[in-house]
């Protein structure tokens, strides 16, 4: 009754609460979510940027599909697109014409769907790569890494079976690529094809199997996922980056309502504008330049979606006659070696946090990112990835970067052969050094202070520099981190050094033989005091002359 | 510790091989909050106000602009119109999303108080009692449905749950034939006039001047009814006059070629792109997809890239009117490598 009458006071919009509340107990929703904690950082905002594309690229593929038609049924054309009138090509090609030109917007939303399918993608990866530099992946965080990880193939999946839908000439160019990889495995490989392909290729099914992967499986696989990732971060609590205040038993930030509500709300809708934006003013994916697919003209320079480049790139790198015919049966390894790299690669991102958990030991839970100078190693593995990751991508435009620069063809893919080899383990040194003088550096202004840059001539000639003592809060950044020494390999209960340890062992030293330990409090009052006592000789010598 | 004491104890966990300090440096606790223009001068507070506001309202505008573009830049068979309108309705639309979105934030940066709160975290693991609870449970269902004690059911169950899913990767058989030998052959056959892609106009050995190239078909595909496009990724050839000096050929295939015109199969070898790029004083074909390249005048061998075996040849001759012919099929699958070739 009171609640009744409270609501007709506070008219409408207390009304509907009151509404709501009695039905779906709205109440107590809000009362354990409306102030929640989220913790502030840009570097937070790369998933959410990954999250937005998905919902923009549900909205705009929804519109695409009322009039894209995914049937490879020949046809010949007579729409608005003059060029191509009185060609022949698949419906599935002239829809995707029709959309463009004769649909209003119709070009604009397949310009926001292909532009939000490559930040997506973009996204999800730096997400990923913020994630794996912060030591986010820590307990208990693996699984959520394994969950994000998933999202990430599936992205690419998704957006593979997208870009083969227009059955344009580049596109067929991709799934012939496809085509010839599966039936290069062995055994399976002929028959794999055929299934997928309903007979021989290019066949007139595989647009619209791969339409029915592209809208319903693929995406909901996302949604689904999405939801676990997103569950878990709500159990979990967001990480929050070290610094004053700061611990792995609380969490800081400002509330969910309303700070968050505007600051995350509106980023959706800055992100819709970025994309909006570019797609409006930035050409993607101008199928009607291509022409509908033909299994024999192809067009120099072909490049696939940049997130399948690595997988592309690693095609071109592998060097010439790998093919093994032996007793009647054929090993491509042309073929298959790229796919055990790329595959290979991806199964060591996706077990990262699982082996670096068994050679730390460390079985506390971490909801402090570690800045990644004070993980120098596993920065450095980062570092190697990327470049490994970096070395198969650009061996994607081996082609384009020969002609664009005017070089050997065959002098730049030997030179991306070797960088994919080397690259590396330059980057590995290099990331590692670069990750220890870091923290030597933050050791020294700990210690000793900020370089003022103030320079001082003492009475008896000699100049020094005066280092300003760091505030408390700012110090405390620079000397919070986990701190690992190596292990020696150890005898198990039975008084033997089995294997497993022996590797454990040599992995921990891997890991930490460089170490450079935060300062603490011992140090940091002896180097004060030495502070100190410098100054007060210097007061008294001025006193004195 | 005197905190396990308690029963909402939080877990220790082993640090394995970390360095827990005994001296590390204390933490002084949150930072003080910073307090911005917008908080101490009303002057500032009511520009943000403001300018908040004008965001809004430039969305509004925005969207109304977009609505207007729809309808004043139609669609016609001029192509400048389709990008009138993609340029001037997305560009509506863009200042419609952005408009809210730069507001929604500038509100919540400038106006929305931004004092850090610290929330405590608890351990992911449920406390002891809950653990208790949970494993009380498992317990009690496994032991009123009886799932360790009655084997028989239990195992069972486990052959039928493996079995279960069997039938549906069965239905997927039908998703398309057996290969059977399609990979080993194409539309060629004796007799076949090599025709011009993709007009299909029959192609005189006299029209084939030296260093010409031409993208070859089988006569007759382009009038075929169902699959030309299957036997088109098969049947694809690309036929070049080479000075017979140039050639290197074996013995049995000195009578291949006719007059030093060659002809091979387009379809690369490695994973099966058209090998459509044919450069002319190197006498190198290549393919643009991964750049595989091949030596025209030494039987199509590999001579860089990716690719293993060289082009599948096409044997051919002239017929009595001077056309072009296939003297067989190919010799040997063309194509990406599979299995079993």
């Amino acid at each position: 009754m009171s609640n009744a009458v409270q609501a007709k006071k506070g008219g409408f919009l207390a009304g509907t609460a009151n509404y709501l509340d009695e039905r779906v107990g709205v109440a107590g929703i809000l009362k354990e979510f409306g102030r929640k904690i989220f913790p502030d950082h840009w570097s937070f905002m790369l998933g959410e940027v990954a999250l937005y594309s998905f919902l923009v690229l549900l909205l705009s593929g929804t519109f695409l599909t009322f009039f894209f038609q995914p049937a490879m049924t020949p046809v010949i054309y007579d729409g608005a697109y003059g060029p191509l009138k009185g060609a022949e090509m698949s419906i599935a090609y002239a829809s995707t014409l029709d959309i463009s030109f004769e649909v209003r917007g119709g070009l604009l939303m397949r310009q926001v769907h292909h532009w939000s399918a490559l930040l997506f993608v973009a996204a999800a990866g730096l997400h990923m790569l913020r994630v794996f530099f912060t030591g986010a992946f820590r307990k208990p965080r693996e699984i959520n890494w394994l969950v994000g990880f998933v999202l990430f193939v599936l992205g690419m999946a998704g957006g593979f079976t997208g870009y083969s839908l227009p059955d344009d000439l580049l596109s067929g160019n991709g799934l012939r690529i496809i085509d010839g990889m599966i039936k290069g495995i062995p055994v399976i490989g002929a028959y794999t094809s055929s299934l997928l392909f309903g007979g021989e290729f290019p066949g007139e099914t595989i647009v619209a199997r791969l339409y029915g992967l592209h809208i319903l499986l693929v995406p909901a696989l996302i949604l689904v996922f999405i939801v676990i990732h997103l569950f878990m971060v709500v159990i979990h609590k967001h990480t929050h980056y070290s610094g004053a205040g700061k611990r792995d038993d609380n969490v800081v930030g400002y509330p969910l309502m309303p700070v968050y509500v505007a600051k995350a709300g509106g980023f959706f809708f800055i992100v819709f504008g970025v994309i909006m934006l570019i797609a409006a003013t930035i050409t993607i994916n101008p199928v009607w330049n291509y022409g509908g697919y033909d299994p024999s003209p192809v067009s120099a320079g072909t490049q696939p979606d940049w997130y399948i480049g690595f997988l592309d790139g690693a095609l071109r790198l592998a060097p010439t006659h790998l093919e093994v015919t032996a007793g009647g049966v054929t090993w491509a390894w042309n073929i298959l070696l790229p796919m055990i790299v790329g595959v290979g690669f991806l199964a060591v991102v996706a077990l990262y946090p699982f082996i670096e958990a068994w050679v730390t030991g460390d079985k506390r839970e971490h909801h402090v990112l570690d800045r990644p100078r004070n993980a120098p190693t596993r920065t450095a593995i980062g570092a190697a990835g990327v470049t490994f990751y970096a070395a198969l991508w650009a061996g994607a435009a081996t082609d384009l970067i020969a002609t664009n620069f005017k070089m050997s063809l065959n002098q730049v893919l030997t030179s991306m052969q070797i960088l994919l080899i080397v690259g590396p383990i330059i980057a590995f040194f290099i990331t590692k050094r670069l990750c220890l003088s870091l923290q030597r550096k933050d050791r020294e202004i700990v210690l000793h202070g900020r370089e003022s840059g103030r320079i001082v001539r003492l009475p008896h000639g000699e100049y020094i520099e005066v280092h300003e003592p760091l505030d408390a809060h700012d110090m405390y950044k620079l000397v919070d981190f986990a701190d690992y020494k190596p292990t020696l390999a150890r005898p198990n209960a039975k008084g033997k050094i089995t294997v497993g340890a022996r590797v454990r062992a040599g992995l921990s030293r891997f890991y930490f033989e460089d170490r450079i330990s935060p300062v603490g409090q011992i140090e940091l009052e002896a180097a004060h005091h030495d502070h100190a006592s410098e100054l007060d000789a210097e007061a008294h010598k001025e006193l004195t002359n | 510790m005197s905190k396990t004491n308690s029963p909402d104890a939080e877990h220790d966990y082993s640090g394995g091989l970390a360095v827990i300090a005994a001296d590390k440096i204390q933490d002084p606790g949150l930072e003080p909050h910073r307090v911005r223009m917008t908080d101490k001068s009303k002057k500032h507070e009511k520009a943000a106000s403001r300018q908040v506001t004008a965001m809004f309202v430039a969305s509004a505008i925005g969207s109304a602009f977009a609505i207007y573009a729809y309808f004043a830049f139609p669609l016609t068979d001029d192509l400048g119109s389709v990008r009138n309108n993609t340029v001037l309705l997305g560009l509506g639309i863009t200042l419609g999303l952005l408009g809210i979105g730069i507001g929604a934030v500038h509100w919540a940066k400038t106006l929305m108080p931004d004092n850090e709160v610290s929330e405590p975290r608890h351990q992911t693991r449920g406390s002891e009692e809950v653990r208790a609870r949970a494993i009380e449970i498992i317990k009690l269902a496994d032991s009123e449905s009886g799932f360790s004690r009655r084997k028989l059911i239990r195992r069972s169950l486990y052959g039928a749950l493996a079995l279960f899913p069997l039938p549906a990767i069965m239905l997927f058989g039908d998703l398309g034939p057996n290969p059977g030998d399609t990979l080993r052959h194409t539309m060629w056959k004796k007799g076949t006039r090599l025709a011009k892609d993709p007009t299909g106009t029959p192609i005189k050995a006299s029209d084939v001047t030296i260093g010409s190239v031409f993208h070859v078909i089988p006569e007759g595909l382009a009038d075929l009814e169902h699959h030309k496009l299957e036997e088109k990724a098969k049947a694809a050839v690309l036929l070049v006059r080479l000075d017979p000096a140039d050639i290197k050929e074996s013995e049995e295939r000195k009578t291949w070629s006719y007059d030093g015109i060659v002809a091979y199969s387009k379809i690369c070898t490695h994973v099966g792109c058209p090998v459509a790029l044919y450069e002319q004083h190197t006498h190198h074909l290549l393919c643009p997809c991964h750049q595989s390249t091949f030596d025209v005048t030494d039987a199509c061998k590999v001579v860089f890239g990716p690719a293993s075996r060289p082009l599948p040849q096409l044997p051919i001759t002239v017929d009595a009117e001077g056309y072009l012919i296939a003297q067989s099929d190919f010799t040997e699958p063309v194509g990406p490598s599979f299995w079993e070739r």
